[in-house]
C-alpha cells in the first residue's frame, strides 16, 4: 500500500552495507531476491502455487510477486477472495493433499485472522500424527511500519509463533537471505511463517542467480567484536549495524549476530559470542514482555550463566499498540540509538 | 415522508463529506496527514441515507473507509481533522488515525482497519442493545471485500438466530483494493446471503440518497419493533483509488470509461437535481448552503492546524 512506500523511499536506515555471505557479482533488491525466489521455485517444482490478497495487481505485493501470474497461469498464482481463515486452511489441505502452498499476507497484522488454521493444525499436523505426514506450507507476512500505519497494520508478531511448537520462523534480513530461507522453507517442508520486514524491500545485496537455499537455524556473525554482543533479526539487524559504526568510533567492539531463522535458534552462536564477550544486548521488533528477546535471554542466563558479566539488556518495542501520530510513532521504534545506548551502558 | 428539511439535512451531509474529503485531497501533497486515508468520495449518499433514519444512541460501526459513515452519524468534525494530522485535539487523541475514528457522544464507538473485524463487534452492540430493552439499533457498515469474511456469515446467523436489532450495510463499490467482486464472489448475490439466516436482504442504488433512504428506514423500523436483523446491499463506486486521494485508472484493473460513468451518477449531483427539480434548493439557497459547509471545513483544517501535538507523556497513557 502507497503509505509505507512515501516513507521507505525516505528511509535512510537502510543505507548499512551488511550483506549476505557470498559475493554473487550481482547485486539486486530484497523484494527481487523474493521474486526471483518465488519464480525459480514455480519454474522447479510444479507443486508449488503462489496465491494471497493482491498478488497479481499493480502492486503485487509491494513488487515481490509482480509478473509471476502471466508467467504461470492463474491457476498457480492467484488473487483470492478476502477470507484469509479459509484460506489458511486450504493451504494446509493442499500441503497435506501433496502441493506446496505459498500464501501471502500484505500485513503480518491479517495472519491473526489465521491462527487457528496455523496453530491448532498446521503446527501439530506432523508430531500428533507420529510424523506420517508433512504440512509443507510457506506463509509469507510483511511488517508494515510508518506513515501511520497504526496498531493494525504494523504489529510484529514473530513472538506469538515462536512460542509455537511445530512452525519455523524465518526473519531474513539481507537479500541472499530472503532468497535462501524461502529456498530453504520449501526444501524443509515444514509449516513455515516468512516475516519480512516492508523497509527492507529496497535493500540492495549480493544474490547469487542460480537457487540455493541458506541452512535454517543457522545464524551469521555480520560484525566481529569482543566487548560486547548484539543479537538482532529483521531491520533490527541494520539499526544495530548503524549502533556499531558508531560504537566502534567511540572505541567499543561490539559483535553483531544476525539469527536468520529464530525457529530454529541457533543457540550456539549467541552463548559462543557471550563467551567472548560476557555481554548481551538482544533487540527485536517486538513488545517488551513475552517477545522473542526476553525468551533468548532467559535462554543465555540458563546455559551461559558463567560467562555474562552484565545482566542482559533487551531493545524492543514498548509494551504498548503501535500509536499513530507521527511523533509518537518515531518514539515507539527501537532505533540505532537505543541499541547504541544499551551498548553503552553496559560497557560503562 | 420526508420533509424539505429532512432532505436539505441529507443534503448538507453528503456535500459535507465531500467537501471533507476533497479537501483532504488538496491538501494531502503537503505530507503534513501523515495517515493513510481512504476516501469516500462516490459513496456518500450511502451513509448518508442510512444516517437520517438514526439516533445518538443507535451505536454505528465502521471500517478503514470510515469518514462518510462518522460525519453522517454526527461524529465531530474538526476532532476528526484533528485526528487525520495526528494532534491532541483528535478525536482519537492522535493515536488512531484516519482509519480509527471515535465519537462515543455521537454512538460511534470506534472504527476498526481490520477487514470484517467490526461486524461482529456491531453484532454484539446489537446483543446488548437488546438486553437493555431499547429499541435502539447498531449498524455494521463494511464493503464487498468484507462479504468474502467467513465472519459476516457467523455474525448473521448469530443475529438472526438472537433475532438483533441491527443492520448489516454492505457498501458493494465492487473492488477490494484492486480485486473486482467478481473474481472474488462466485455468485453477484451479497444481499441474498443471510436469506438462510432470517435476514432478510434488499439491494438498493447506492447512488441515490432517497432511495438508501426508505431502504434504511424499514430495516431500522423493522429492528426498532423488535422483528430482527436485516442486510442491505448498496451497489456503490469509489472515485479514488483504495487509498489516498489519486486515481487509479492507470493500474490495469478498472477503467477510465467506468469510472467516468459513475461520476456521471454523482450522488450529489444527481440529489441536487432532484432538489432543485422539486423546489427543495435553488440556486441561491444551495449557494448559501455549500457556502456554509464549505467554511465549517476550513475551520475544521485550522483548528486542526492550530492544535497540539501529541504530547510526548500520552504515549504511555491509558495503559493498564
Ligand atoms: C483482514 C484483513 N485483510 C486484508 C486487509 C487489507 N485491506 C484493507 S482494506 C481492503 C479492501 C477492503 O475492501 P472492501 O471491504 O470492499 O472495502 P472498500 O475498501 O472497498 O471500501 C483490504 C484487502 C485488512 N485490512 N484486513
Ligand atoms: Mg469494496
Amino acid at each position: 500500500m502507497p503509505w509505507t512506500k512515501i516513507l521507505a523511499e525516505n528511509n535512510k536506515l537502510i543505507d548499512t552495507d551488511i550483506d549476505g555471505d557470498k559475493k554473487a557479482g550481482r547485486e539486486i533488491t530484497y523484494r527481487e531476491a523474493l521474486l526471483e525466489a518465488q519464480d525459480q521455485l514455480l519454474a522447479n517444482d510444479s507443486k508449488v502455487f503462489v496465491y494471497g490478497e493482491g498478488v497479481d495487481d499493480a502492486g503485487s505485493i509491494f513488487g515481490s510477486t509482480k509478473g509471476l501470474h502471466e508467467k504461470y497461469g492463474i491457476k498457480r498464482v492467484f488473487d483470492t477472495p478476502l477470507s484469509e481463515s479459509a484460506l489458511t486452511g486450504v493451504a494446509v489441505g493442499a500441503a497435506l493433499a501433496g502441493m506446496r502452498p505459498i500464501l501471502v499476507h500484505m500485513r503480518m497484522d491479517f495472519l491473526l485472522l489465521t491462527l487457528d488454521q496455523i496453530i491448532n493444525h498446521a503446527a501439530i499436523w506432523h508430531y500428533s500424527f507420529s510424523g506420517q505426514i508433512k504440512v509443507p506450507v510457506i506463509i509469507r507476512c510483511i511488517v508494515g511500519r510508518g506513515w501511520g500505519s497504526g496498531p493494525q497494520h504494523s504489529q510484529s508478531l514473530e513472538a506469538l509463533l515462536y512460542h509455537v511448537p511445530g512452525l519455523r520462523v524465518y526473519m531474513p534480513a539481507t537479500p541472499y537471505d530472503a532468497k535462501g530461507l524461502m529456498m530453504e522453507a520449501v526444501k524443509d517442508g515444514h509449516p513455515t511463517i516468512f516475516i519480512e520486514h516492508r523497509w527492507l524491500y529496497d535493500k540492495k545485496g549480493q544474490v547469487p542467480e542460480a537457487p540455493y537455499s541458506v541452512e535454517k537455524g543457522k545464524g551469521r556473525v555480520v560484525v566481529e567484536g569482543s566487548d560486547v554482543t548484539i543479537v538482532a533479526t529483521s531491520l533490527m539487524v541494520h539499526e544495530s549495524a548503524t549502533a556499531v559504526k558508531k560504537l566502534a568510533e567511540e572505541g567499543i567492539k561490539a559483535e553483531l549476530i544476525d539469527l536468520r531463522t529464530i525457529k530454529p535458534l541457533d543457540e550456539d552462536i549467541i552463548l559462543k559470542s557471550v563467551a567472548k564477550t560476557g555481554k548481551l544486548v538482544v533487540t527485536d521488533y517486538g513488545w517488551h514482555t513475552g517477545g522473542v528477546a526476553s525468551s533468548i535471554s532467559c535462554m543465555v542466563s540458563e546455559k551461559g550463566f558463567s560467562s555474562l558479566r552484565k545482566p542482559v539488556k533487551r531493545v524492543t518495542c514498548p509494551d504498548i499498540p503501535t500509536p499513530t501520530a507521527h511523533n509518537l510513532e518515531a518514539a515507539y521504534y527501537p532505533s540505532a540509538d537505543d541499541v547504541a545506548n544499551a551498548v553503552r551502558e553496559l560497557c560503562s | 415522508m420526508l420533509t424539505k428539511e429532512n432532505k436539505l439535512n441529507m443534503f448538507s451531509t453528503a456535500y459535507r463529506i465531500r467537501r471533507l474529503e476533497e479537501k483532504i485531497c488538496e491538501v494531502y501533497g503537503k505530507q503534513e496527514i501523515k495517515t493513510p486515508v481512504h476516501l469516500y468520495i462516490g459513496e456518500e449518499a450511502i451513509a448518508t441515507g442510512v444516517s437520517q433514519n438514526l439516533v445518538k444512541e443507535d451505536l454505528i460501526f465502521s471500517t478503514h473507509r470510515s469518514h462518510g459513515h462518522y460525519l453522517a452519524k454526527g461524529g465531530n468534525l474538526k476532532n476528526m481533522v484533528a485526528e487525520f494530522y495526528g494532534k491532541e485535539n483528535g478525536c482519537a487523541g492522535g493515536k488512531g488515525g484516519s482509519m480509527h475514528l471515535i465519537d462515543v457522544e455521537a454512538g460511534i464507538p470506534g472504527s476498526t482497519a481490520i477487514v470484517g473485524g467490526g461486524i461482529p463487534i456491531a453484532t454484539g452492540a446489537a446483543l446488548a442493545l437488546q438486553l437493555k430493552g431499547t429499541d435502539k439499533v447498531a449498524v455494521a457498515y463494511f464493503g464487498d471485500g468484507a462479504a468474502d469474511e467467513g465472519v459476516l456469515q457467523e455474525s448473521m446467523n448469530f443475529a438472526g438466530l438472537k433475532n438483533l436489532p441491527i443492520i448489516f450495510v454492505c457498501e458493494n463499490n465492487f473492488y477490494a483494493t484492486n480485486s473486482f467482486q467478481m473474481k472474488r464472489h462466485a455468485d453477484d448475490n451479497i444481499y441474498k446471503r443471510g436469506e438462510c439466516y432470517k435476514v432478510p436482504g434488499e439491494l438498493v442504488d447506492g447512488n441515490d440518497v432517497e432511495a438508501v433512504y426508505h431502504t434504511a428506514k424499514k430495516a431500522i423500523e423493522r429492528a426498532r419493533r423488535g422483528e430482527g436483523p436485516s442486510l442491505i446491499e448498496a451497489k456503490t463506486y469509489r472515485w479514488k483509488g483504495h487509498v489516498g486521494p489519486d486515481e487509479d485508472t492507470n493500474l490495469g484493473h478498472r477503467t477510465n470509461e467506468e469510472l467516468e460513468g459513475w461520476k456521471q451518477r454523482c450522488p450529489i449531483k444527481l440529489y441536487r437535481e432532484k432538489l432543485f427539480k422539486e423546489g427543495v434548493l435553488d440556486e441561491g439557497s444551495y449557494q448559501n448552503l455549500k457556502r456554509e459547509i464549505d467554511n465549517e471545513v476550513e475551520e475544521a483544517f485550522e483548528f486542526a492546524y492550530k492544535s497540539n501535538d501529541v504530547p510526548m507523556e500520552n504515549m504511555y497513557k491509558h495503559l493498564f
